[in-house]
C-alpha cells in the first residue's frame, strides 16, 4: 500500500449527498478480476453520455478541475455494496482522499486499506470548502495526516477524525494483512480452546427440506 | 468471578470471538466462524494470498458458490447453463480454479446447492446463532436473522479472512429497532423494513449493529426475518440481528450442516443463552408501530425514499434542508415522477421477484398465490428468479413454477439477476420496475432503469395490473 502522509491539492467539488458505490463503479464493470484498470468507468454513468461522451458539466471533466487530487463529496459517501472497486476506481482516476461529512462503514474500512484517505469534516467546515471551491477552483488544500489536520488556504487548521490504526498504516504504507498474520499464535490459541462450529468439508447429514 | 452485567446479543457474541482486544493503538482481532466467497469479490484476493505465498487458513470454515455474474436463462438440453459474457465466464472459471488450489469447497453454477450466497447459507444449516459470518457482500447482513454476528467485507478484508480466518475490528456501537404490534394482512417484512429506513434514513445506522426486536420480529418466520436484516445495510448499518428462539430452532434442525443427537442438543442449550440480558443498553432504540404499517413503496433513488403505497410523493419544496432538498430533486428528475403525485396506477415495464431479499420459497409462494389463475398485464415483462437451486427444486415440486409460467412469467435460473443486472438480466433506459429486491439507486438495475422496491406481494399485484397497486384491493 502507498504511503500518505501530507498532500496538497486542489478539489473536485461533488457535493451530492449519498452518493452510492453504484455510481461511483457501476456493476456492470465488477466482471474484471484486477484492481486496475477502473478510473476511466469511475461515475460512468454520470461522466458519460449514452454515445460514450464525456459530459461538460459534470465536474470530473472540466478542464479547471484536471489533475485535482482530493474529491470533495456530499454527505454518507459510498453507501450501499461493499465493492472495494469503489476506491480502486477512485483511486485509477488520481484521487489520493475525499473529503465529506460523513461516509458509509464499508467504504472508509476499504478506502483505508488502499491509501485513499476519508476525510469527515464538519457541515460548516464543508460549506466553506465548496464555496472556496465555486469562487476559485484553483484552490488549495492541504491534508496533513501527522497532525490530521486539514490546512485551508487562509492558513486555518481542521482537525479530522482518524483512528491510530490506520493512521499508523497510511503513514508507513503498512498494510494490515501483514499485522495480523503476526497474530498466529494467538489465533492459534483462540482455535484450540474454541472448537470449529461448522466444517464446510463435511455436511453433518443429507439435505431436508426445512420450515421457513 | 462471573460478570453479572446485562449484556446485548451483539456483546456476547463480540466478546466471544475477540481473538486480542482492541487497545488505543489498534483495533480488535475477531475470530470468523464462517466466511463465504462469491467471484465478483474474491479474485483479488486470491491473488494477494499467492503474491506473499500464504494459504487458506481454514478452507474448512470457507464456502464458495456461484451466483453475481452468473446467467439465469434456461439450460441447455443437456442440462448446462450456458454462459455467454466472456468476462463473466473468465470470472467464473477464476473462482473455479482459485477453490481448486486453495481446497475450498464450490457450488458450481447449476450445481444442486448453488445459489445466491445468502440463500445458500442458512438452507443449508451453515448459519447459526452465535457465530460470527463474513462475506465480500454488503447483504452478509441477512445470516444475523439467525442470532448471528454476520457483515459484509470488501477485498481486501477477503483476503485477511482467507489467510488468518480473522478480522481487524473496533467494537460498533448497538442499536435497537423494536417493532410491536402485529401485521395486517397484505403487510409483510419487506414493507416492515422499508419502514424502518425510511424512518432512520440511509445513513442512521452508520457505525451501528442493529439488533431488531418486538412482537412483530417474533411473529416473523425466519424468511422474513432474513429479510429484515438483509436490509440493514440500507440503513446504514453494517449487521443486523435477531435473537435465536423456536423458530429459529425448528428452522434449523435437520438441515445438512446443522448438528444432530446429543450436539444439536447442547447446541441449542447455548444458542438459548445468546438473547439480550433484561436490563441491557443499546446506544440508540427506535421504535416502530406494526399495526398501523401499509405495504410500502420507494419513490425515490434510495431505499430510505419510501412510503405507505396509498401515500403520495413527497414535494422537494417543503424540504428546509438545501441538500436534502437537492437530493430529492434529483431523485424524482431520475424517476420522472412528479411531487403530490400518488403512486398508485402509476404504469410498470417489468416486475422482478427475487434476489437475496425476497428469494427464497415464502417469498415465491406469496407471490404465485397472488398470480394464481390470474395473467401478467399485456406489455409487463415478469422474472421470477429463485435463490438457490433448492428453492427451485422445492417451488417445482410445489407446482408454483407452473403458476408463474401459466401467468406468462418467467421462471428463471438461481442467481442475483436483475437485483445487480451484471448478468444480462437488465432493465432497459427509462423502464419502470417493480422489484423485490433491495436497492433502487440509479442504473442499479440496468443503465438507466428506475426502480419501485416492494414486496413479493406488491410486485406480483402489479405484475397482473400492470400498473402499482395495493395488493389489499385485489
Amino acid at each position: 500500500m502507498p504511503a500518505f502522509t501530507r498532500l496538497t491539492s486542489r478539489m473536485i467539488p461533488l457535493p451530492i449527498e449519498n452518493i452510492d458505490t453504484d455510481q461511483i463503479i457501476p456493476a456492470r464493470f465488477l466482471k474484471t478480476t484486477d484492481k486496475t484498470g477502473l478510473g476511466d468507468s469511475l461515475f460512468a454513468d454520470w461522466r458519460y453520455d449514452a454515445d460514450g461522451n464525456p459530459r461538460p458539466d459534470f465536474p470530473l471533466n472540466q478542464p479547471q478541475h484536471a489533475g485535482a487530487q482530493i474529491l470533495l463529496a456530499g454527505d454518507n459517501f459510498g453507501c450501499g455494496s461493499s465493492r472495494e472497486h469503489a476506491p480502486w476506481a477512485l483511486i485509477g482516476y488520481g484521487f489520493r482522499a475525499v473529503i465529506s461529512t460523513r461516509f458509509a462503514d464499508i467504504f472508509r474500512s476499504n478506502a483505508l486499506k488502499n491509501g485513499l484517505l476519508p476525510v469527515i469534516v464538519d457541515s460548516e467546515t464543508h460549506q466553506q470548502l465548496l464555496s472556496l471551491v465555486r469562487e476559485e477552483p484553483g484552490t488549495e488544500v492541504t491534508l496533513d495526516l501527522e497532525t490530521r489536520m486539514l490546512v485551508l488556504p487562509d492558513g486555518r487548521q481542521v482537525a479530522f477524525p482518524i483512528d491510530g490504526f490506520a493512521r499508523h498504516c497510511l503513514l508507513h504504507g503498512v498494510d494490515q494483512l501483514g499485522y495480523l498474520v503476526e497474530q498466529m499464535p494467538q489465533i492459534e490459541a483462540y482455535e484450540a480452546v474454541n472448537p470449529a462450529r461448522v466444517n464446510t468439508l463435511q455436511p453433518v447429514s443429507e439435505h431436508r427440506v426445512g420450515t421457513p | 468471578m462471573t460478570d453479572t452485567t446485562p449484556r446485548t446479543l451483539f456483546d456476547k457474541i463480540w466478546a466471544s470471538h475477540v481473538v486480542s482486544p482492541q487497545a488505543d493503538d489498534h483495533p480488535a482481532t475477531l475470530y470468523i466462524d464462517l466466511h463465504l466467497v462469491h467471484e465478483v469479490t474474491s479474485p483479488q484476493a486470491f491473488d494477494e494470498l499467492r503474491q506473499r505465498g500464504l494459504r487458506v487458513r481454514r478452507p474448512d470454515r470457507t464456502l464458495a458458490t456461484m451466483d453475481h455474474s452468473t446467467p439465469t436463462t434456461p439450460r441447455s438440453p443437456a442440462g448446462v447453463i450456458p454462459v455467454t459474457d466472456a468476462l463473466a465466464a473468465a470470472q467464473l472459471e477464476k473462482l473455479a480454479a482459485n477453490c481448486n488450489e486453495f481446497g475450498i469447497p464450490l457450488y458450481r453454477l447449476g450445481s444442486e446447492n448453488q445459489g445466491i450466497v445468502h440463500v445458500i447459507g442458512p438452507e443449508q444449516g451453515l448459519t447459526q446463532p452465535g457465530m460470527t459470518i463474513v462475506c465480500g457482500d454488503s447483504h452478509t447482513s441477512t445470516h444475523g436473522a439467525f442470532g448471528a454476528l454476520a457483515f459484509g467485507i470488501g477485498t481486501s478484508e477477503v483476503a485477511h479472512v482467507l489467510a488468518t480466518q480473522c478480522l481487524l475490528q473496533y467494537k460498533p456501537k448497538t442499536m435497537q429497532v423494536r417493532v410491536d404490534g402485529r401485521l395486517q394482512p397484505g403487510v409483510t417484512a419487506k414493507d416492515i423494513i422499508l419502514a424502518v429506513i425510511a424512518q432512520i434514513g440511509i445513513e442512521g445506522g452508520t457505525g451501528h449493529v442493529i439488533e431488531y426486536t418486538g412482537e412483530a420480529i417474533r411473529a416473523l418466520n425466519m424468511e422474513g426475518r432474513m429479510t429484515i436484516c438483509n436490509m440493514s445495510i440500507e440503513g446504514g448499518a453494517r449487521a443486523g440481528m435477531v435473537a435465536p428462539d423456536d423458530t429459529t430452532f425448528a428452522y434449523l434442525a435437520g438441515r445438512p450442516y446443522a448438528p444432530r443427537g446429543e450436539a444439536w442438543e447442547r447446541a441449542v442449550a447455548t444458542w438459548r443463552m445468546l438473547p439480550t440480558d433484561p436490563g441491557a443498553s443499546y446506544d440508540q432504540s427506535v421504535t416502530l408501530d406494526a399495526t398501523t404499517l401499509e405495504p410500502m413503496i420507494t419513490y425515490g433513488t434510495n431505499p430510505g425514499m419510501g412510503m405507505p403505497i396509498t401515500g403520495r410523493v413527497p414535494d422537494p419544496a417543503a424540504i428546509r434542508d438545501v441538500s436534502q432538498r437537492q437530493a430529492l430533486d434529483k431523485a424524482l428528475v431520475y424517476m420522472g415522477l412528479q411531487p403530490g403525485q400518488p403512486l398508485l396506477g402509476q404504469k410498470v415495464d417489468v416486475v422482478f421477484v427475487g434476489s437475496c431479499t425476497n428469494s427464497r420459497i415464502s417469498d415465491l409462494r406469496a407471490a404465485a398465490e397472488i398470480m394464481r389463475g390470474r395473467r401478467v398485464a399485456e406489455g409487463v415483462r415478469m422474472l421470477v428468479v429463485p435463490g438457490s437451486q433448492q428453492v427451485k427444486a422445492q417451488a417445482e415440486a410445489e407446482g408454483l413454477h407452473e403458476i408463474f409460467r401459466a401467468a406468462g412469467a418467467e421462471w428463471r435460473e438461481a442467481g442475483c439477476s436483475m437485483c445487480i443486472a451484471m448478468n444480462g438480466d437488465q432493465l432497459q433506459p427509462g423502464q419502470y420496475a417493480v422489484s423485490t429486491s433491495n436497492r433502487n439507486f440509479e442504473g442499479r438495475q440496468g443503465k438507466g432503469g428506475r426502480t419501485f422496491l416492494a414486496s413479493p406481494l406488491t410486485a406480483a399485484a402489479a405484475a397482473v395490473t400492470g400498473r402499482i397497486t395495493d395488493v389489499r384491493s385485489l
